[in-house]
This record gives structure tokens, C-alpha cells and sequence, in this order.
């Protein structure tokens, strides 16, 4: 019944899309009429509609209906409420519903308010985006169908992925397709200007807060799942260049770029034909990503719903969207002017220079993510990892970090360097004086003394667009940037530290025995085993002292799931604002404890991390930056909107 | 020609290949690409005063070897100890790498669970154990008389895994 309802109102959204896009594009040749009076209407009971089958999808999750398959295979009725309901997107066909609804209610939403750009445009973009939309229906009904049903209901169900039964699943996945969506919006409306031919400020203004609001949450969904997979997989690290992690970033690299570009032709009416591209290439990453997670055609460690024959059909909505949209681009980009010119040494100047950079670090994360299918092609196998990412990856991002601190310094169209000496002077010692720094300490590989320099002269640089400003005048717009410069610089240091002071200890370890690793000893007080709702576990009670300081308990424990039988290292942490102490006890391989007499002896793994933690508050700080700016933009828009609105009221009563 | 056709045709590229690719049988298993190779060049000083190191010339002079990676802060290592032993006893050589160790811990480890090693090399940021292409600890490598790898054993070794370690012994050596 419940799933009955829900497959219904999918067919009725996607019967509503195929509507939108039918009166969208019918708009278009006679410039309104009937037709057009539709499309905002569909638009916006689609979403409802659709937001309605992934609410009646929560439901079997929460009663744990056993008829569904796709509950039968991700759920079980002993798992603890809240991974129920997380479980309903914690597998492909979910996931996916999950994505479509999203993207469904963010196209209600601009149907209901966005009425700045021509109606012409915004029904060729609404038309693009359920024109997008109507291929996810198409994948989710007839190849991924979330609420099939089973002939026969199995008496219990198969379990969760013991991995995904966190707390950061509940966050991590999601947060990522409300940033894919934005995205998604953004090119209905890189779509829409091109069609109309009306890739004005105008137009960037309007795309700029969802690019804005994806940027943020895909922000969050990077530093959640980079968080996530460093405390949850136990191996102490907080970036692989697994290509699933590169999946998530792509579509971030382009969209930083994007976010820019639109604010060089919002503000200057430069770089037309960039911004646009931008705006394809920042969803085909989003779209790639999917393909390359879902289809198995790299091998991952996050490969899940591994499934070709889904592959090929993710393959060929990319051909049909992506393909289409870079034809439709390399048709028109030659009408789309060039736009305002700028001297180099301007802001334009800048951000053009990091949009270049940042293109590239895209091109070789996307090179390197698919190297290996390419090679497989001829039969070699290769992996590629972070001695490709790394050095050629900083061979961009340095030179970007350097033009980043000088660029919000300098002024619009045309300015010099002159101008700004004394800052940029002192940004310099900074530089210098950080690497020497970092130096004298020694031991430092040149890559993490680089960051260490850098993230130095950022930090500072990133506050002085505020110097010789009254605090309380500056539009939030500019606060917005101050704190996401300000992030980068501190998640940069996080990655630097973490990468030059980690000290690591492994040990077989006796209870009673004591280890020391950096300036933390720790003692193994006693292994005893432990059991949760659907786990056994053994934990290690460990105590341990920061320069024999009070000492703090760690639990880190190996848990034996069930239901599936999976065996999973939950690692502990101590926090401290200048870095973290990372436990892992137990399993590497199959022998996690050797007896030998009366003494048992376990496997523990130590790192000391020195602030590691400004990783991820680095990234909460680019992500409350982003989210400042979206406030700022989009108040500024409504203000403009009504002192408008109240400026043709006075005329007409004024007429009267 | 303009620059705005280039991303349609390297997405058309991209498309050929994984629609090639995505027909292709799927197959996960990937043989070491060491075997049959000689041992990287390397030359590793002692892991403890009192016993020699390891370089890849000692394993020219046409006795074929085993070599142990390994590690004393390494549980399956330990678990390992018994079968090594047994392995010295039937007449294998064993070649023991120290990954990531400190002497006192491998002397402490060599007198709790005996020293099955001739030589044991140190090798302190994991170099020679990337080169040979082993992924954990412990790994054990059949090396024949001309420094060549004949076959890898991933993981502990249990004693069912002996006779197997011997016969490769025995068909390197030939």
C-alpha cells in the first residue's frame, strides 16, 4: 500500500517533468500562450509529488516492511531507529530517490519565486531542468526501482553495512546531493541563458545563490566524509585520492571556479562564455561522479550498488545531458560576446588567473581518476595515488594560494601593484618567515613547508580586505569571503601539520604496559569485550597522559557485526585544541591478539596528529563563509526588490 | 576550429572508453606484477648490533632464500613466529626486513619468539618493502639463486602454508 502510493506519485512526477519540459519548450517557439501558463505550476507540484514518494520511502524504512526488496536487503528490524531511516538512503535506488526529490523542490522553489530574468529564460530553464529530471525517473522506474516488491517477504532482513551505521552517514551522503543539486540548477540555468541567448550580469546574479548554497553543502559533505572515513575506517587518514573521494571533489573544484566566474560577470559582465561552461562542466562532475561510483567501473573501496548494466544507463543520460549541453555550448558560445575588458592586474585579473588554476587542478584530478580506465583499455593495470595528486596537484594550487592572498586587494578593471605594496610586502615576510620557521623545527618535506608558509601569509592576507573598515559597515557578502579565504587557510595548515609532525607507533602491547608516541603515553589497562544492539566487540581501555598531564580514557574498540557479518576497527580519539591522539586496537588481518603463557598481547596502533582537527574547522569555516555571502546576496536582492517595488508605488500614486 | 568544441570532444572521448570499458568482464584478481622479476636494488644496515644487514646482492650467490618482511609491533608476526621456525628447521634460509622498527623492540621480540633470521635489514620508511610490492606485514617472499622473485606469500603463515613454502623453495632452487 505505502509503496504502492509512493511508485505512484513517482510516475506522477515524472508524468508532471515530461509536462514542464513538453510547455517549456513549446514557450519557446510561440513565445508564450497556454503553454507557458503551465510550466511554474508543474514545476512546482513535481516537487511535491516527488518529495512525497521519498516520505512514503522513510516510512517502509521505519516500520521495516520486509515486502519492499529494497528494505528487505539494507534494512533489518534490530537496527536502532534512527539507522533505519538513514538506511533508506544508505543504498543506491534511495539514494537516488533521495537526489530526484531534492532536485524536484529546489525546482518548485524557483518556480515560485524567481522572477528576475526574462519569462523566456526561465522556462527554457525550467524546460532544462525537467528535462534533466525526466532521465532520473526514467533510471529510478525502470532500472532502480526503490519500492519493488518481493513475491515472498523474507522473515528478517539483510542489514545495513555495518560502516554505514554512523552517525556520519546520516549526514555525510545527503548533504553531498543537495550540493550536486544545486549544481544541477545551476546548469538548467546555464542552459536556459544559452538557449535565450541572455548570459547577462543578470544572469549570474540569479544562478550565483545556488551556486552559493552547492557550494556549501558540498563543502560540508567534503569535510564530513573526509572526517567520517578518518575516524570510521581506522587508518588514520583523511584523504586517499580514492576515486569516489575525487568524485566529490570535482564537482567542487569546478563549482569554487564557478562561484567566482559568476561574480566577475555579475559585477563586471566579463567572462561570458567561461561562466557558462563553468556552469555545464560543474554538473557533469556532479553526473560523472554518480557514474563512475554506481557503475564499477573503478575499483574503489566506497564502490557500492555496483551494477554495469545501471552503468550503461547513468552512461547514456551523461551522453544525452552532458554531451548535449557541450554541443548546445560549442554551438552558441561564438554569439555570446566577449563581455567587458580588464587589465591583468585587476581583480579580474586575479580571479581569472585562479579560475585557470583551479581548471587545472580539475583536469589532473579528473586525469588521474581516470587514468586507470584508460590503461585498461590496452590491459595494464595501474593504480594512481598521491604521488600523481600531490606534487602535480601543487604545482596549481601554489601558485593559486599566492594569487589568492593578493587578489581581493586589488580594485576592479584596472589597478597596480604599486598601490597595494605594503600589504603584499608584509604578506611576503609572513611567507618567509612561516617557512623559516617550519625549517627550524626540521624534518619538514617540501610540500607540507610549502603549505605551512602559505596557509601563514593566507591567513593573514585573507583579513586585510577588512583593514581600515568600519567592522560594522562591511556587507556580509565580503564577511562571507573573509571567513571562507580565512578556512582554506586554516584547513591548509591542518593538512600541512598532519602531514609534516605525525608521529605514528605500532606495538604489540600486554595490559599494563605502557607506550609512548609524540608527547602522549599511553597505557593499556585491560581488553574486555563489549556488545551493542547488533555487535559484539573486544574494547581496549587505554589511559593515556599528554606530557604527563591528567590522564584520559580511551576506548577504541574492533566490533564484530552480524547482520552482515562484518568486523569493523572503531578507533578513539583524544582531542586537544592543538592536535589529536588516534587509537586503533585489534584486527590487521585476521589475528588481532596472540596468547603466549598468561599474556595476551594485542595489536594497537597510535598516531599523534598535530592539528589535524584545522582540516575539518577549516572547512566548517569555508562553508559558514559561503553560507554568509549566500544570506548577504540574497538579502541584498530582496532589499533591491522592494525598495523597487516601493519606488513604483510612490510613482503611481504620485500619477494619480 | 574554436576552443568551445574541445570539452565535447574530450567528453566524447571519455564516453568511448567507458562504454568500452563498462562491456568488458569485470575481474578483480591482480597477480603480483613481482613475480618473475629480480629484487629491486637495495642495501638495508643491520635492524640490531650483532646481526648483518640485508642488500640485494647477498641473494646472488645461487642459494635460493626466503625473505621475511615483518615487523616486533606486528601481532600476526608473532602468530607467525612457530612456522618460521619450523621452515629454518626443514633447511630454509630466511632473510628477515624489519618494517618501521626499533632495535630494542626487535631484540626483545628475537628473545621472546626466537630467530629464525641470518640477516635482518631495517628498513625504516618502508622503501624496500613498496619496491618489492608488498602491501602489509607480514609478507614472505621466495627469492631464487639469481635474486629473482619466484612467489609471494601474502599475509601470515599458518602452518598448513609450509609444505607449499618448501616445494617453491625446492623449484627455486632448481
Amino acid at each position: 500500500m505505502i509503496a504502492g502510493l509512493g511508485l505512484a506519485a513517482l510516475w506522477l512526477a515524472a508524468a508532471l517533468a515530461a509536462l514542464q519540459l513538453y510547455a517549456g519548450a513549446m514557450a519557446q517557439r510561440d513565445g508564450g500562450g497556454a503553454a507557458a501558463a503551465l510550466v511554474r505550476p508543474a514545476a512546482v507540484v513535481q516537487g511535491l509529488a516527488c518529495a512525497f514518494a521519498f516520505v512514503m520511502l522513510l516510512w517502509l524504512f521505519a516500520v521495516t516492511d520486509l515486502s519492499v526488496k529494497l528494505v528487505a536487503t539494507n534494512s533489518h528490524s534490530a537496527k536502532p531507529l534512527i539507522y533505519k531511516l538513514t538506511g533508506a538512503w544508505g543504498n543506491h535506488e534511495g539514494s537516488m530517490l533521495l537526489w530526484v526529490a531534492v532536485m524536484a523542490l529546489s525546482g518548485s522553489l524557483i518556480a515560485l519565486v524567481e522572477r528576475r530574468l526574462p519569462e523566456r529564460t526561465m522556462l527554457a530553464t525550467l524546460a532544462a531542468q525537467a528535462f534533466v529530471g525526466l532521465g532520473f525517473y526514467a533510471f529510478l522506474i525502470f532500472s532502480s526501482n526503490p519500492f519493488e516488491r518481493l513475491p515472498q517477504p523474507p522473515a528478517e532482513g539483510l542489514g545495513l553495512n555495518p560502516l554505514l551505521q554512523d552517525i556520519g552517514l546520516a549526514l555525510h551522503p545527503p548533504t553531498l546531493y543537495f550540493g550536486y543539486v544545486g549544481l544541477s540548477v545551476a546548469f538548467s540555468f546555464a542552459v536556459g541563458a544559452l538557449l535565450t541567448r541572455q548570459v547577462t550580469p543578470e544572469f549570474a546574479r540569479v544562478m550565483r545563490p545556488w551556486v552559493l548554497g552547492a557550494w556549501v553543502f558540498l563543502t560540508l559533505g567534503i569535510t564530513a566524509g573526509s572526517y567520517w572515513a578518518y575516524y570510521e575506517l581506522g587508518w588514520g587518514g583523511w584523504w586517499f585520492w580514492d576515486p569516489v573521494e575525487n568524485a566529490s571533489l570535482m564537482p567542487w573544484l569546478a563549482a569554487t571556479a564557478l562561484l567566482h566566474s559568476a561574480s566577475v560577470l555579475a559585477a563586471r559582465d566579463a567572462l561570458r562564455a567561461w561562466t557558462i561552461m563553468l556552469g555545464v562542466v560543474a554538473f557533469s562532475m556532479s553526473m560523472l561522479g554518480t557514474f563512475l561510483v554506481r557503475s564499477g567501473i573503478l575499483t574503489s573501496v566506497h564502490a557500492f550498488a555496483v551494477d554495469p548494466q545501471r552503468g550503461a544507463f547513468i552512461l547514456v543520460l551523461l551522453a544525452l545531458y552532458i554531451g548535449g549541453a557541450l554541443a548546445l555550448f560549442a554551438l552558441r558560445a561564438g554569439s555570446v560576446s566577449e563581455g567587458q575588458r580588464f587589465a591583468a592586474t585587476s581583480r579580474e585579473g586575479a580571479l581569472v588567473f585562479n579560475n585557470v588554476m583551479l581548471s587545472a587542478i580539475l583536469a589532473i584530478v579528473l586525469l588521474g581518476t581516470l587514468y586507470p580506465l584508460l590503461t585498461e583499455a590496452f590491459d595494464v593495470r595501474v593504480s594512481v595515488g598521491p604521488p600523481y595528486f600531490n606534487p602535480v596537484g601543487a604545482i596549481f594550487a601554489v601558485p593559486m594560494l599566492l594569487v589568492m592572498a593578493v587578489g581581493p586587494l586589488l580594485r576592479w578593471r584596472r589597478d597596480s601593484i604599486a598601490r597595494i605594496q605594503r600589504p603584499v610586502v608584509l604578506i611576503g615576510v609572513i611567507l618567509l618567515a612561516a617557512a623559516a620557521a617550519a625549517l627550524a623545527i626540521g624534518g619538514v618535506d617540501l610540500l607540507p613547508l610549502l603549505g605551512l608558509a602559505l596557509s601563514a601569509a593566507l591567513a593573514l592576507a585573507s583579513l586585510m580586505p577588512l583593514r581600515r573598515r568600519r567592522l560594522h559597515r562591511v556587507p556580509l557578502s565580503v564577511w562571507g569571503m573573509v571567513v571562507a579565504h580565512f578556512g582554506l587557510a586554516v584547513a591548509v595548515f591542518g593538512m600541512a601539520s598532519e602531514t609534516a609532525f605525525s608521529d605514528e607507533r605500532l606495538a604489540a602491547v600486554a595490559p599494563g604496559e605502557t607506550v609512548r608516541v609524540g608527547p602522549w603515553s599511553v597505557t593499556l589497562a585491560e581488553v574486555l569485550p563489549n556488545a551493542g544492539p547488533n555487535w559484539t566487540a573486544i574494547e581496549g581501555h587505554l589511559v593515556a597522559s599528554y606530557r604527563d598531564g591528567d590522564p584520559v580514557a580511551l576506548d577504541p574498540q574492533s566490533r564484530s557485526f552480524w547482520a552482515p557479518v562484518q568486523e569493523t576497527t572503531e578507533s578513539a580519539l583524544a582531542t586537544r585544541w592543538n592536535g589529536q591522539l588516534y587509537a586503533v586496537v585489534g584486527t590487521a588481518g585476521d589475528v588481532g591478539a596472540v596468547t603466549e603463557g598468561d599474556v595476551r598481547r594485542w595489536q594497537l596502533r597510535l598516531w599523534w596528529k598535530p592539528f589535524v582537527t584545522f582540516i575539518w574547522y577549516g572547512g566548517i569555516l569555508v562553508a559558514l563563509g559561503s553560507a554568509l555571502a549566500l544570506v548577504g546576496r540574497v538579502a541584498a536582492d530582496v532589499k533591491r526588490r522592494t525598495v523597487r517595488a516601493r519606488a513604483a508605488e510612490r510613482r503611481a500614486e504620485v500619477i494619480e | 576550429m574554436r576552443w568551445w568544441w574541445i570539452p565535447l570532444l574530450l567528453f566524447a572521448l571519455f564516453l568511448g572508453v567507458a562504454a568500452y570499458q563498462l562491456n568488458q568482464p569485470k575481474d578483480d584478481f591482480v597477480p603480483s606484477a613481482m613475480i618473475g622479476e629480480p629484487l629491486p636494488a637495495f642495501d638495508l644496515p643491520p635492524a640490531l648490533d650483532g646481526v648483518p644487514g640485508v642488500s640485494s646482492a647477498d641473494f646472488r650467490d645461487g642459494k635460493p632464500r626466503l625473505l621475511n618482511i615483518w615487523a616486533s609491533w606486528c601481532v600476526p608476526c608473532i602468530a607467525e613466529a612457530p612456522q618460521l621456525e619450523r621452515l629454518r628447521e626443514e633447511g630454509a634460509e630466511i632473510v628477515g626486513v624489519a618494517i618501521r622498527d626499533r632495535p630494542e623492540d626487535v631484540a626483545a621480540f628475537l628473545d621472546r619468539y626466537g630467530n629464525p633470521y641470518t640477516r635482518i635489514g631495517a628498513d625504516d620508511l618502508s622503501q624496500v618493502q613498496l619496491a618489492i610490492g608488498s602491501s602489509g606485514v607480514p609478507e614472505t617472499f621466495v627469492i631464487d639463486g639469481e635474486g629473482r622473485i619466484t612467489h609471494q606469500h601474502i599475509g601470515d603463515i599458518r602452518a598448513e602454508h609450509v609444505p607449499r613454502l618448501l616445494e617453491e623453495l625446492r623449484k627455486a632452487g632448481r
